[in-house]
């Protein structure tokens, strides 16, 4: 099936970033590539920067150093919000959902970039804003047959087992139609059954919607089975990039994964 | 020209009641599904164009009459449609389970000599094309969802839309082939083809003629007074044939609609909206429900549960008088009444059966206390017997003799007789099969000459003219000192209990009787988590000696009632064990539709039955289990043995 896929050019470019906290360094001169219609994997062992490396690509946090290249264009500094209409969506290692609303109305809130009119209006729910909500009540309900977690629609997320939280969640961000999409350890803490879903449903993702993914994962089996490129860090510095069967085989991989002594 | 009319006009087949309704009541809804959370409806005058279209559509494929098509998914308008196109054709539609896995579809796919196959959706594809190679017969495969379709290339595969397609440029070629073709058809004629699930060896083909169908369809419409305002949910597999008689057959005779759930998950969500007026489902689902309603009181506020149970109180002293019109004294009446506002109405409500009139179990037998619970709330919940060789109906309980130890009296046109020799039921009726397909041996041994039924089971009529099942014939067994052992009765009674899903009993020339029990997930969770015991999984739950504690409990009670009944109170069990996994379909130990397969049981588990007639009480143990997606793995555990309580029957009556 892989030969029907076309992965395009670079669409994220991340420029020799740097970032620090105070006396800490997360991340040190890290520049990675991500191209349209593929899915990488940026693994390491804990503490190397992945997360951070996510924060810094959808504005959460600003790196000192460095550049990002988004859809062509080029920025030092981002904000969250400017991210998300850029087309950047992500979901978290920790569930953050609202808990005391619906799958279904968690999922709607991801499409509120996508809405034209004001609260004002949504809360009248007349004409327009009425028709507008029915539009995109319709690509939720999408979603929702796509994720099949139609049984769940009306029930509260905080009521649902974890590996259904992060399903919603992985739905609430594909509401908003991304180019790039951000999974933060999308299968931690769940079971077998449940991984093989999320794996299905994010290859799914990627193969329908043609969406570029961007993964942090710590199972190894599920990264080299589902990346088409990864990025390797350690210490928030990248030792490894390429296909998944190279860094597989690479030395400095392998010594960062078992722990030999660093100077 | 007219004799296609008065061929057309004698409503002996389905595609021929088919344009009946789309002349009649064109705007009636016939089928309804739930996509992307909204009932969308297909009226009769819809159902009989895209009938039309494809069948003009595989008829293009070049269709012959009596080609057999497999229909393999879950209950779905299009796969209804798709039968009633077949049909239309003159072919054979063989509905499959649709939970197969792809060995077992294989076998089907190729004794049923399969041209076409029409599935749901791509994992339904892919089982399919999987054991292609290995049904010489199968050229095309159709397929409903498009969904994760877009990458196959294979030639044969087409979309049920594309087929339509081609099916309104072949009508527009061949204006009158629709019709002609529904005009050859006669009732004599083999309509549909359903395998029987089998507790032994293969499945079979039991070949139904439309006038079997349809005659049965019709006289049960008749006896339970079905018309076309009626409303039933279809989520029971569509190769079962109580799904093909009461979502199918005699929704095509009365004219009522037919719903189908937006996904197996949403089955009782679909139910709550769409409010049925008839239910069917076995006692297993009945269960289920009764087990999550308790499971959410036990977790309400106080002054609800105290409401909750003294109204089901009520309810269990007044509700089944009143549902079959005998005299309840005033007060009664009134305290029903106000439980119906407070409890018995909401609760019917939640339960999606706000609007039902009759609900039906079958094949199994039905917990008292379960049976009790739906008929006390006002549900008119029956029992029913039948075999897919009788088109399903061989008894039903009339609406006001309604006893949970009998399955009724026989349906319009069916007889009765017991064998004096094995006590094994016997029935005729208009229903009774033409055959097994390919397979004359088996068909000589159940069907006799003049067209009486072997059942394979035990029973006797009592003297209101009512059926008893005991269990099945060449089951029953007996102990070494010459009790009868009756294993289907005794694991009912265990399985009456909420905590226990399965059990299968040990006996036959043994001394005493011992059981295998699977605990019940869902009620034994709840219960590890109201106190706090921490589980991994079944095997971790299920070995623990909490649970095997609530177990004992549990058969050491049923022990107690065997023993009031002198002829059963040899049969208590005396030694169980909880086995390590559920028994599956998956693994060959249950049959699709749930029962117990004894022989593979009885083999795969041999060193488990020896140790429960030793006195060992623990033993290692190492399983094999098929996963869903086939690949097969070892379970390693060990096992621990409990004895129970036997109780003589002295001892109870003092």
């Amino acid at each position: 099936m892989t030969e029907t896929r076309n992965i395009g050019d670079t669409l994220l470019k991340v420029d020799n970033i740097s970032l620090s906290f105070g006396g800490v360094k997360a991340i040190t001169g890290v520049s990675l590539e991500i191209r349209e219609r593929e899915i990488c994997a940026i693994i390491g062992p804990n503490g190397a920067g992945k997360t951070s490396m996510l924060n810094v690509i959808n504005g959460f946090y600003h790196p000192q150093e460095g550049t990002i290249t988004f859809g062509g264009e080029v920025r030092r500094k981002m904000r969250p919000h400017l991210a998300a209409q850029g087309g950047i969506a992500r979901t978290f290692q920790n569930v953050a959902l609202f808990t005391g609303m619906s799958t279904l109305d968690n999922i709607m809130t991801g499409r509120n970039l996508k809405m034209k009119r004001n609260f004002l209006w949504q809360a009248i729910n007349i004409g327009p804003a009425r028709k507008e909500e029915l539009e995109h009540r319709e690509f939720v309900e999408r979603i929702i047959d796509f994720l099949e977690i139609e049984a769940i629609r009306k029930t509260p997320v905080g009521r649902l087992p974890y590996g259904l939280q992060k399903r919603v969640e992985l739905g609430r961000a594909l509401a908003a139609e991304p180019k790039l999409l951000l999974l933060d350890e999308p299968m931690a803490g769940m079971n077998v059954e449940e991984k093989e879903d999320m794996c299905r449903f994010i290859l799914d993702t990627n193969d329908e919607f043609g969406t570029t993914i961007g993964l942090i994962e710590h199972d190894m089996g599920v990264v080299m089975d589902l990346s088409d490129h990864v990025v390797v860090l350690d210490h928030g510095e990248k030792i490894a990039d390429g296909v998944p069967d190279v860094v597989r085989a690479d030395q400095n991989v392998i010594d960062a994964y078992l722990g030999v002594a660093h100077e | 020209m007219t004799d296609r009319q008065d061929s057309l006009s004698s409503l002996d087949t389905f595609p021929k009641l088919l344009l009946d309704h789309g002349i009649n009541r064109p705007n009636r809804v016939a089928l309804r599904e739930k996509d992307l959370g909204i009932w969308l409806t297909w009226d009769w005058s819809q159902v009989v164009e895209n009938v039309r279209s494809l069948a003009c559509g595989l008829a293009s494929f070049g269709f012959e009459r009596e080609d057999k098509v497999a229909i393999v998914g879950d209950n779905r308008p299009e796969l209804y449609m798709a039968m009633m196109a077949i049909q239309s054709l003159g072919g054979i539609p063989v509905p499959v389970y649709q939970d197969s896995v792809a060995e077992e579809m294989q076998y089907v796919l190729e004794h049923a000599e399969v041209k076409f196959a029409i599935v749901e959706n791509q994992e339904q594809a892919d089982k399919v094309l999987s054991v292609q190679d290995r049904c010489p017969n199968l050229t095309s495969i159709i397929y409903n969802d498009p969904r994760g379709m877009r990458h196959y290339r294979q030639s044969d595969l087409f979309a049920y839309k594309e087929v339509q397609a081609r099916g309104h440029q072949f009508d527009k070629n061949n204006p009158d082939y629709f019709l002609d073709e529904i005009a050859k058809g006669k009732g004599a004629d083999v309509g549909v083809m359903l395998y029987t699930s089998g507790t032994t060896g293969r499945p079979k083909g039991v070949m139904l003629s439309y006038d079997n169908v349809i005659i049965t369809c019709r006289n049960a419409n008749a006896r339970e007074r079905f018309r076309d305002t009626d409303d039933v949910l279809a989520y029971l597999p569509m190769a079962w044939v109580g799904d093909h008689a009461i979502s199918y057959g005699q929704a095509l005779c009365a004219g009522y609609s037919v719903s189908c759930p937006e996904s197996s998950d949403t089955v009782m969500i679909d139910l709550r909206e769409l409010g049925p007026t008839s239910f069917f489902a076995p006692p297993r689902i009945f269960e289920n429900i009764l087990t999550n309603v308790m499971v959410r009181m036990e977790d309400a506020a106080p002054i609800k549960r105290k409401i909750f149970a003294y109204f089901m109180g009520v309810a269990k002293k007044s509700g089944t008088k009143l549902l079959e019109s005998k005299p309840v004294p005033l007060l009664d009446r009134i305290m029903y009444s106000i439980g119906k506002i407070l409890v018995f109405g909401p609760l019917r409500d939640t339960l999606g059966f706000s609007n039902i009139r009759i609900a039906y179990t079958g094949g199994e037998a039905i917990g008292p206390e379960l049976f009790e619970f739906y008929r006390s709330i006002g549900v008119n919940l029956k029992q029913l017997y039948g075999q897919t060789e009788a088109t399903v109906y061989v008894t039903i309980q009339p609406d006001d003799e309604v006893n949970v130890e009998t399955v009724g009296t026989p349906v319009p046109d069916c007889e009765i007789k017991i064998d004096e020799a094995t006590k094994e039921v016997l029935y005729r009726s208009p229903g009774v099969f033409v055959g097994y397909y390919k397979n004359e041996e088996a068909t000589r041994e159940t069907k006799t000459e003049d067209g009486w039924v072997h059942t394979g089971d035990a029973g006797y009529i009592d003297d209101d003219g009512h059926v008893r099942i005991i269990d099945r014939a060449k089951d029953v067994g007996k102990l070494n000192d010459g009790t009868m052992f009756a294993p289907k009765f005794l694991e009912n009674k265990l399985k009456f209990h909420a905590n226990i899903r399965e059990a299968v009993t040990f006996g036959d020339g043994k001394d005493y009787v011992t059981a295998f029990i699977n605990i019940d997930l869902d009620s034994m969770g709840n219960w590890a988590e109201r106190n706090n015991l921490n589980y991994g999984s079944y095997v971790d739950l299920a070995n623990r000696d909490e649970v095997y504690a609530i177990i004992k409990g549990n058969i050491e009670e049923s022990n107690r009632s065997l023993a009031a009944d002198p002829s059963l109170a040899g049969s208590q069990v005396k030694r169980f064990l909880i086995l390590h996994k559920m028994l599956d379909a998956d693994d060959g130990e249950l049959t699709r539709t749930g029962k117990i397969r004894r022989k593979i049981v009885f083999e795969r588990y041999d060193d488990l039955i020896e140790a429960l007639y030793s006195d060992k009480d623990l033993i290692p143990i190492e399983a094999k289990v098929t996963f869903e997606n086939g690949k097969e793995g070892v379970i390693k555990a060990e096992l621990k043995i409990r004895d129970t309580e036997v109780y003589s029957s002295v001892q109870k009556a003092s």
